[in-house]
């Protein structure tokens, strides 16, 4: 009982501190994420963790929503999202209605302009180490059809600007066949 | 009764937006400036630059703004748990079918096919960032339009966080103290 408050205590906390932090979309939570649950608190595995981005991926709503519902709901069910996502709300929810008040004054000061443009470039640095890693881990795999996959992915997106949840159905009725033909490879 | 008005366009845009960030921008729109005229088009345009400067979901971020607008803070709760009540329940529901039945070789060979897809829509995430951080957005890529500041902080971050294993937020922080430090002196 105390290990669970403990566990709920530190996913509120680390959650609140990611969701205020989460400059520029939805990736920049779901890396933050990885880096706190998988390498930091070893709650969650490597491969479960991009499980589990798919399940917020493939879902509707904001994906930082979605990261902090699925890694909840995986660390203590029910309790756990709603804990997740009660501080996931909290840091834009605040910020906002401030915001909206002092809107004019905000958008003109100097100071904030310019350190939120630093953190741009620190956002994307945080985002290339991740994807550096888990990259790396999948050419490691020697696996090619996951290399082409993670290749063509890629350039469907970045190129071609196709829609993430058509990459997600594709990708996935891919490893349904691959599934079903190495079973029937398996079988002969 | 206009909580109730909140609660059911914002379930809408939290129910229909796929695939994250500005995937949901031309919905909220037709939602807020378009059916309900709760925002006028330029102060939608706000609401994205502000958006864009603070953290959180964009829905998020318009769920609040739009809500304390128009009928205060009770505003803003309704308008959030709309925009997520649809994610709570489909996420849940997806993330149970996995806890369960992942074991299963069919399911495996399906998320074995996901995990590298997934580590690219990332990667272009972050690409979509550097290059509205470095060359503004909307702007053409070109070599003197390149904003060599950023780049650097850019550099010192990637080396902070390989090299050094610095703690990433600590390490975005510290990017923004740099670019203010570098504005300062004339940079």
């Amino acid at each position: 009982m105390k290990d669970r408050v403990k566990v709920l205590t530190k996913l509120f906390v680390s959650t609140l501190y990611l969701s205020a932090f989460t400059f520029g979309g939805g990736y920049v939570i779901v890396t933050l994420m990885k880096k706190k649950f998988v390498d930091e608190y070893h709650w969650i595995e490597e491969d479960e963790m991009l499980d589990l981005v798919a399940i917020a991926q493939s879902a509707p709503g904001p994906i930082a929503v979605n990261g902090a519902i699925v890694v909840g709901y995986k660390l203590d069910g029910m309790l756990g999202a709603l804990v997740a996502i009660v501080a996931t709300i909290i840091p834009p929810f605040v910020i906002i209605s401030a915001v909206s008040v002092f809107y004019d004054l905000f958008r003109t000061n100097f100071i904030i302009g310019q350190m939120l443009e630093g953190m741009q470039a620190g956002v994307g640095a945080v985002i290339a180490s991740v994807v550096w890693e888990m990259g790396a881990d999948v050419v490691k795999s020697k696996n090619t059809s996951s290399v082409l996959i993670m290749m063509a992915a890629f350039a469907a997106t970045c190129f071609f600007e196709v829609n993430v949840v058509i990459v997600v159905l594709v990708c996935a009725l891919l490893g349904v066949v691959r599934t079903l033909l190495s079973r029937k490879e398996g079988s002969k | 009764m206009i909580l109730l008005q909140l609660f059911w366009s914002f379930l809408q845009i939290g129910a229909f937006s796929f695939g994250g960030g500005y995937a949901a921008v031309p919905l909220i729109q037709s939602q807020i400036v378009d059916q309900h005229a709760w925002l006028a088009m330029s102060e939608f345009t706000d609401l994205i630059t502000i958006s864009q400067m603070t953290p959180g979901p964009i829905a998020i971020n318009a769920a609040t703004f739009v809500g304390i607008k128009i009928a205060g803070i009770p505003g803003a709760l309704a308008a959030t748990f709309g925009c997520i009540l649809p994610s709570c329940i489909i996420v849940i529901l997806i993330a149970r079918l996995y806890l369960k039945y992942r074991s299963l070789d069919l399911l495996q060979g399906v998320l074995a096919s996901l995990r590298p897809a997934v580590v690219a829509m990332i990667a272009a995430a972050g690409i979509s960032i550097l290059i509205s951080a470095f060359w503004g957005s909307g702007a053409v890529i070109r070599l003197a339009s390149t904003n060599w500041v950023l780049v650097v902080i850019f550099g010192i971050s990637v080396f902070l966080l390989q090299k050094g294993k610095m703690n990433a937020i600590v390490v975005m922080v510290l990017a923004g103290v740099l670019k203010l430090a570098a504005a300062l002196a004339g940079f």
